[in-house]
């Protein structure tokens, strides 16, 4: 078990830099997610972690031991990279064992620890058979058991289940979690998909161009966004932003949309007129005919039990998750009501979000 | 564009069937997406309308015509695959324009510059036309792999899981960009994906494929509210639908034959237990962000619900459970009382 510090670490790639001043700890048991785009620098911080890139600058400690210049096999870490790599020629038992046998670890132990880890993954009906012959999931399962069997500090997976169909891809969401919750080894994952890192993370740190824009609980990530960039990967369809011109006062309530009054958690700090923008989830729209906003209803996509209803407003393009039983017509005119209690408001120019009593509450609670 | 018609088509590969007497028809400009778990058969389909495999038996017609036997170059087809394949020395102005420089197809210079720059334009790269293919992001090159398909216009275009490498943010855009195209074009479209939220959102039908068998085709709603086997009932929906023994919950009375009930979001009442007596206990709330998840356990199973942002709802609350009009499943897994839609 083990805790990861990241100190300062910056990584440069001749002229390009892919990490930017990186600082967080993830604590002993986490589930941590690095999330962001293509690009964003995740990959290359997991890599260093792992000691399979040296960083320019920065420090890392594996349980408060600095580990920056070790090299990959003098840490104790597991590396998950496609969980898809196993040997054909071997059978399921001697695949899990295999990073045990190189480590010279004696028969019988291997023996009882490759069945032990076969049970967690309940694969151990399928210990003499051949690989070759497996489904997918089994198959990923007995890589994971290899990762597993030789008990690390930590795993550090890279997009581990990128390759799979997406129904697969929730089950084994489950599973890796599940896993996690009991054998409780600190584990970094990387991905590129919010409902991964929703689904399975305790702390998310959200990555932008080698700078990461907010580290926090799923939660905090999804429902107070510290930056436009946060709120807009998060969710999908992603937060609405609605632009509108004025200064705030603290203690203010209350903002002014093309003379509709919207009421936003309480101000905290004052701000010179500026163009702003309300932000507001999908899920956080009501369609209500007496409300004072308005906007045209141009398009609504069927999702089952939900639809998404597209709406125009001379502030922006509002998506609206709403019941896919409501009806609604393209082409009418429809009034917006928000839920309060979960709107932002950003100042545009910096990305940054105003601290209002959604911020404050929880800060000092 | 024109009509696709699979007549009866069966094909092997050794002893696996890999399709399986399919009957699909797909409309001048229409936009039908199979799915399906790999193995199932889509790619297959694909590639017999492609040309790319020979059908063992049935019938491929393309604009009216038999092409069953023809060659890949004589139907009038154009594929797009998962990963992008585009000529890395060329510019992207030149990978577009590519496919229109066939001798065969002789046209002029100045139509193929018409047909690249509002290619480029439908598909939004119109700004990077001088660009090296290498130089574009992964999002920009498979918009041109897709622009490279929509500068001819063929019969039919064929894509599969075109979207499938592309990062999740991306592939939500590409969705909707891709619906616009073909509406744009009135284009005929056979697509291919295992991820049922690309089949909902673009979609006019969706075809269910099942071990090489074309099981039901139908409008996103019909799919999702009239499926015909509990099979079909579970590929749509997030969570998945609940399929639940009968008996496990009061039921109010079910037809005969009545095995298993199926039960969305929308299929049922979930309360706070009032007078002490509960079919339920709420287990946990799944925080996803855009979509929150109630996790209710009823004696040994379990059932997951959509649940709204503000739910009174919490950990350990002890529910009683109603059905409202759910889906009924027989032994065999079949729909019970599904008629027209």
């Amino acid at each position: 078990m083990a805790e990861i510090r990241v100190e300062n670490l910056r990584k440069e790639f001749s002229g390009f830099t892919a990490v930017q001043n990186s600082l967080f700890t993830v604590q002993d048991g986490d589930f941590f997610v690095m999330l962001g785009p293509s690009g964003c620098g995740k990959t290359t911080t997991l890599r260093m972690i792992a000691g399979l890139e040296l960083p320019t600058s920065g420090r890392i400690l594996l349980d408060g031991e600095d580990v920056t210049m070790k090299r990959a096999r003098e840490r104790d870490i597991a590396f998950v990279f496609q969980l898809f790599a196993l040997y054909p020629h071997m059978n399921v038992r001697q695949n899990i064992g295999f990073p045990l046998l190189a480590q010279g670890v004696a028969r019988s132990e291997i023996r009882a620890r490759v069945e032990e880890t076969a049970r967690l993954l309940r694969i151990d009906h399928l210990l003499d058979r051949s690989v070759s012959g497996l489904a997918g999931g089994d198959r990923q399962r007995v890589a994971l058991g290899r990762a597993i069997v030789r008990r690390p500090k930590c795993f550090l997976m890279d997009e581990p289940l990128g390759t799979l169909d997406s129904e697969f891809r929730d089950l084994m969401v489950h599973e890796l979690r599940e896993l996690h919750n009991s054998i409780g080894a600190t584990t970094v994952y990387v991905t590129h998909d919010q409902l991964e890192a929703m689904s399975m993370a305790d702390k998310i740190a959200v990555m932008n161009h080698g700078i990461i824009e907010q580290f926090g609980t799923p939660r905090e990530i999804y429902d107070r966004p510290r930056t436009m960039y946060v709120a807009d990967f998060m969710g999908s369809p992603p937060m609405n932003f609605l632009s509108f011109n004025a200064g705030l006062a603290a203690g203010d309530d209350a903002i002014e949309i093309r003379g509709a009054k919207i009421a936003v958690p309480q101000v905290r700090e004052s701000i010179a007129p500026a163009e702003l923008a309300l932000g507001v989830r999908p899920e956080h729209i009501r369609l209500d005919d007496g409300a004072a906003l308005r906007g045209e209803i141009v398009g609504a996509e069927y999702l089952g039990t939900t639809q998404i209803v597209s709406v125009a407003t001379p502030e922006g393009l509002l998506k609206a998750r709403i019941p896919a039983e409501q009806h609604v017509t393209a082409g009418a005119m429809v009034g917006l009501t928000f839920s309060c209690r979960h709107l932002s408001v950003f100042d545009k120019a910096s990305g940054r979000a105003i601290e209002t009593a959604l911020y404050g509450e929880h800060r000092h609670g | 564009m024109a009509e696709v018609i699979l007549r009866g088509v069966s094909k092997r590969f050794g002893h696996t069937t890999a399709i399986k007497l399919m009957d699909l028809t797909i409309a001048d400009g229409e936009f039908v997406v199979l799915l399906g778990p790999t193995g199932a058969g889509k790619t297959t389909t694909l590639r017999l309308i492609a040309g790319l495999e020979r059908a063992d038996a049935g019938q491929v017609r393309i604009g009216g015509e038999d092409v069953t036997n023809a060659a890949p170059a004589a139907r009038d087809v154009t594929f797009v695959f998962q990963q992008y394949s585009l000529y890395p020395h060329l510019s992207v102005y030149e990978n577009l324009a590519f496919p229109l420089k066939s001798p065969a197809r002789r046209l002029d210079e100045a139509e193929i510059d018409a047909r690249v720059r509002s290619t480029a334009k439908l598909v939004r790269i119109d700004h990077k036309l001088d660009n090296r293919a290498t130089r574009l992001s992964g999002g920009e090159m498979q918009r041109v792999a897709i622009g490279r398909a929509l500068v001819r216009q063929p019969a039919i275009y064929l894509m599969d899981e075109p979207l499938s490498s592309l990062d999740a943010k991306l592939r939500a855009n590409m969705r909707l960009e891709l619906k616009r195209i073909q509406q744009e074009l009135g284009a005929t479209l056979l697509y291919v994906t295992h991820d049922q939220t690309e089949a909902m959102t673009m979609a006019d039908r969706i075809g269910i494929l099942k071990d090489g068998e074309l099981i039901q085709i139908g409008t996103p709603r019909e799919i999702y509210t009239q499926p015909v086997s509990a099979y079909v009932a579970a590929r749509l929906g997030q969570p998945a639908i609940n399929l639940l023994p009968r008996g496990l919950l009061p039921d109010g009375g079910l037809p005969a034959g009545t095995a298993t009930i199926g039960a969305r979001t929308e299929h049922l009442s979930i309360d706070k237990s009032a007078n002490g007596h509960a079919d339920g206990v709420v287990d946990w709330i799944e925080h996803l962000g855009d979509q929150n998840h109630l996790h209710v356990k009823v004696g040994d199973a379990k059932l997951i619900t959509l649940s709204p942002p503000d739910t009174p709802l919490a950990a350990g609350d002890r529910v009683t459970i109603r059905y409202r009009d759910p889906l009924l499943f027989d032994a065999d897994g079949n729909r019970l009382g599904g008629g027209a839609p």
